[in-house]
């Protein structure tokens, strides 16, 4: 890793921690600005949106066991299971593929 | 109600957050697996929580981490998804009456999703030890929580920490699925966004935008493109937490 862990920390914690203290202490009143407050109402679906797909694709050893998980975690997530359950589950049908593929190869 | 009475007591705060605490247990146990598989150290996933207090914010950090995008990058991107946090800060400012300066930027860490939410639906203005004991056990919770899953992780055999690099992803499925399956114009602005980073990722030129860049453009397109099209009700507030954690 050239970067270093810290430096990468103290970034994430600092904006983390400026975006939660200039409000508080500077702004004491409401934000009525409707394309603003939809802005903000939105932009968390598309950040996550665009950082799984297509990356999930390529998190595991192959396309195939990740196209798996990536099923399981859907339809889960469909059923509205927890976080933990959605997480987990797709990691199991992640392990078992990649052992259906080993097995068919060998 | 009396609304002159402030509730400031720090025992009241602390019973409201034992079940943020315990919640927040579990999601950070995940945390700390999925830190030590991608190969960070036992005591940089604990950092990182300690530091953070944020779910969505750090598990995107760790990915950005592991990709080695640039300090910008991560700024930029710890920005776009924990700018939510923003606006609860000033909601939570207008519940806060007349507490100092100093007290207002201790506050300010431990403003959460659920946190927030816990805050903001106390009908009487807070004080800054109400606040504080809030604070207290959820922040236990997920420094605890960490550690433990980072010392859990460094115990699975390699094929089982390989399937969990998907674990992130799954996560980030399960916190937009539910929302996209009430409202149409999340649907429709998660999958543009879905849309765009493919392009980005795939098709030639526009794959030479490294990662972090092309997720800032992707959020802010779709974002706008949402708020433009179906600008959502003024009374909304934004209240409710987009995050299930």
């Amino acid at each position: 890793m050239e970067h270093s862990l810290l430096i990468y920390i103290a970034v994430m914690a600092g904006t983390t921690y400026l975006i939660r203290m200039l409000p508080l202490t500077l702004i004491r009143r409401k934000i009525k600005n409707r394309f603003i407050l939809s802005f903000l109402h939105y932009m968390p679906y598309a950040v996550l949106g665009a950082m799984t797909f297509p990356s999930i694709l390529y998190s595991t050893s192959s396309v195939i066991s990740a196209a798996a998980g990536m099923i399981t975690a859907c339809a889960l997530a469909y059923m509205q299971k927890s976080l933990l359950t959605v997480a987990v589950f797709a990691a199991a049908a992640v392990f078992l593929t990649e052992l259906v593929i080993c097995s068919g190869l060998f | 109600m009396d609304k002159s009475a402030a509730e400031n007591r720090y025992l009241n705060g602390l019973r409201d957050g034992i079940p943020i605490g315990l919640g927040y247990l579990s999601v950070s146990f995940t945390f700390g697996i999925m830190a030590v598989s991608g190969g960070l150290p036992v005591l940089a996933a604990l950092l990182i929580s300690m530091t953070n207090l944020t779910s969505a914010g750090q598990l995107a950090g760790l990915s950005l981490i592991l990709s080695g995008a640039s300090y910008f990058e991560m700024a930029a991107a710890q920005l776009i998804i924990n700018i939510r946090y923003s606006l609860m800060s000033v909601s939570v400012s207008q519940k806060l009456g007349s507490t100092g300066t100093l007290n207002r930027m201790g506050i300010a860490f431990g403003i959460t999703d659920e946190i927030f939410a816990v805050s903001v639906t106390n009908p009487k203005q807070l004080g800054a030890r109400y606040m504080y004991g809030l604070m207290c056990l959820p922040y236990i919770g997920w420094a605890l929580g960490t550690l433990l899953g980072a010392a859990a992780g460094m115990l699975l055999p390699e094929s089982i920490r390989s399937a969990l690099g998907i674990a992130i992803y799954a996560m980030f499925i399960a916190i937009v699925i539910p929302p996209a399956k009430d409202s149409r114009p999340i649907l429709f602005v998660l999958l543009g966004a879905v849309f765009l980073s493919s392009c980005f990722a795939w098709l030639p030129g526009l794959n030479r935008i490294s990662g972090g860049f092309a997720i800032i453009i992707c959020a802010v397109v779709c974002a706008a493109a949402g708020a433009a099209i179906a600008p959502i009700d003024q009374d909304d507030d934004s209240t409710e937490a987009p995050y299930g954690t």
